[in-house]
């Protein structure tokens, strides 16, 4: 019982930092087809 | 095991993570640069940063190279909550800001730096102690950036530190000085995806490598009764109340965050800058389950340097190609930073001194940008000098974090309450540094009266900053019911104990007495100030398309909302 809380107290922050990490590349893609589309910059 | 039993990368291979870390990351601003950049887009991107950039670009610059190496000291220093303790209240650094962003965007829509509101609103004696102090702290923090690759490349190469310092201070300059703030943001986005990726990969291949959660579990005895605890008192009162204590403070006093709330699409800004806590968090904590890994296996750190936690452990458990992966992680992580603080610095001068104070009613755009390379680069020699010489920085490092905290509630109230005035925002920041300064260096006996004074200031600190965060969320009733409600227990149970946390006793002093002389003074005044001359006075500096580009084109006081 104890590893398996330790193991998700140390192992969560990793699959946290994935999950925010898609949400990032996914929104950064959706800007850069959306100014592709209208020829502006994404920055 | 000592610093040179570290892996060592050969001078090629420490040359060419260099030259392709700064290389590619130049390369990548090439994609977006313009023939003629405009002020907007050098200072906050045209006001028009999308959501996923914002907020990796928000995570990066949060992101500084001591932030690993603080939270891993905190994990082994406090144990199981320790990198909590630490990775946690930065991260809320970031999210309680946003409400206060939303304000300071529905002023100003048209602003660069906080420093501009603040001089619409009071005039320049104020703007001036915001932007001074801004300007004191990006210079720290390039210091302390470039610091850190210099130590890094000298202990993990045969370069020597002065050369780790200048590669760093070139290789930031170089990417940023040509389009200034979009080439930090753009840079952020590729550092940050890095940067989660190694930090994805590192944190399971460090647990594994020392034998996974049962080594862990097996480890718990070497841990005292509070390391052990993960609601350590220690833990809260050593590492996470000053932290919590710093929450609006750094928020609020650096440039870098305001500039990302002023760039960011307005309709973003909520989900950017909870993305961005979410993310800060996570990465920042993870790596400091490193420190509490060390502590269960039982690793010293090489001469009882603290710093050296995690590159111990990386180079004792990791083949060589993560060693590799962790600089990049460092390198990306002080990069992002130090290009952040160029940026900010140079909006500064831009803005804030050539733009409010010294063109008047006549900035011309191209001088503001040459003001603003030429920043660039005085501040990057400047960051280099100093940190080859390895100058103490703490006291400077106390004083700022300090004069952050006395301008928290002068300068939020002052986008609230109409009958704040210059005088009232001035003078409740000269009080709370004396006092600070005070109680922080002990200049007056801290026993009888004298030190009861200060923990009911503290006190009254404490109660501002519960209520400003209540307030940034839930508005002026629930705001005003939890700072009364947090005063009262604070003025209960705090007196008689925090005599025995003074660093923290200051620093609430800085908030508790820059709060009451500002409502007192404020109490006494019968002005009322118009919001929307904000907005009027705060303004582009770049001409319409249709007008001569070389006409200077500033309407009176900032005005082209």
């Amino acid at each position: 019982m104890s590893e398996l809380v330790y193991g998700t107290y140390i192992l969560v922050w990793p699959a946290l930092t994935l999950g925010v990490l898609a949400v990032i590349c996914s929104a950064v893609i959706k800007d850069a087809v959306q100014a592709r589309k209208t020829d502006s910059n994404m920055v | 095991m000592n610093e040179s039993d570290f892996v060592q990368f050969s001078i090629l291979t420490i040359v060419i993570l260099l030259v392709g870390f700064y290389g590619g990351t130049y390369l990548l601003t090439l994609l977006i640069r313009k023939k003629e950049e405009d002020t907007s887009g050098f200072m906050v991107a045209g006001h028009n940063v999308g959501f996923g950039m914002g907020a990796a670009s928000m995570t990066a610059t949060w992101i500084w190279a001591a932030s690993f190496y603080a939270a891993a000291t905190s994990g082994y220093t406090y144990g199981v909550s320790g990198p909590i303790h630490y990775g946690l209240w930065g991260a809320l650094m970031i999210l309680f800001i946003y409400p206060f962003g939303r304000r300071f965007r529905k002023l100003a829509p048209n602003g660069h730096t906080l420093g501009e509101l603040i001089h619409a609103r009071h005039g320049s004696s104020s703007q001036l102690i915001l932007a001074g102090s801004n300007i004191l702290g990006s210079i720290i923090s390039l210091m302390v950036n470039f610091t850190a690759a210099g130590a890094l490349v000298s202990v993990l190469s045969p370069l020597s530190f002065q050369t780790g310092v200048i590669v760093a201070g070139v290789g930031v300059l170089s990417y940023t000085l040509t389009s200034g703030f979009r080439a930090s943001v753009f840079t952020d986005f590729a550092q940050l995806v890095a940067l989660m990726a190694i930090t994805v990969v590192i944190i399971p291949a460090v647990l594994f490598s020392v034998g996974g959660p049962s080594v862990m579990v097996d480890g718990m005895k070497n841990l005292t009764s509070q390391q052990a605890d993960f609601f350590s008192v220690d833990a809260i009162m050593n590492q996470g109340a000053p932290f919590f204590v710093a929450v609006l403070a750094y928020a609020i006093g650096n440039q870098t965050i305001s500039q990302r709330l002023f760039a960011v699409r307005e309709k973003h800004i909520k989900r950017t800058f909870v993305t961005a806590t979410l993310g800060y968090g996570a990465i920042v904590i993870g790596l400091g389950m490193i420190g509490l890994m060390a502590l269960t296996v039982g690793v010293e750190p090489v001469n009882g340097n603290m710093n050296n936690l995690i590159p111990q452990m990386v180079s004792t458990y990791l083949p060589p190609v993560f060693v590799g992966l962790f600089f990049v992680l460092v390198i990306g992580a002080l990069s992002s930073t130090a290009d952040s603080d160029l940026s900010a610095l140079s909006t500064i001068v831009m803005a804030d001194i050539y733009g409010k104070n010294i063109a008047g009613d006549n900035p011309n755009p191209k001088t503001m940008l040459l003001i603003g390379r030429s920043t660039m680069i005085v501040a990057t020699v400047a960051g280099l000098i100093f940190a080859s010489f390895s100058l103490d920085i703490l006291v400077m490092l106390v004083f700022v974090g300090a004069l952050w905290g006395a301008i928290v509630f002068p300068v939020i109230i002052s986008c609230y309450w109409d009958r704040v005035t210059n005088a009232a925002f001035t003078w409740s920041v000269v009080v709370a540094m004396a006092l600070f300064c005070i109680a922080r260096f002990e200049l007056l006996e801290m026993t009888g009266a004298t030190v009861l004074f200060f923990e009911i200031l503290a006190s009254v600190g404490g109660a501002v900053v519960f209520g400003l965060m209540a307030f940034g969320f839930f508005g002026r009733v629930v705001g005003l019911i939890v700072g009364a409600v947090s005063g009262v227990i604070l003025l209960i149970y705090a007196t008689g104990f925090l005599r025995d946390y003074m660093v923290l006793t200051a620093s609430l002093t800085a908030y508790g007495a820059s709060a009451i002389v500002c409502t007192l003074m404020t109490l006494r005044s019968q002005e009322r100030f118009d919001f929307d001359l904000i907005k009027q006075r705060v303004g582009s500096y770049d001409a319409p398309a249709d007008e001569n580009e070389n006409e200077p084109t500033m309407i009176p006081q900032g005005a082209r909302s």
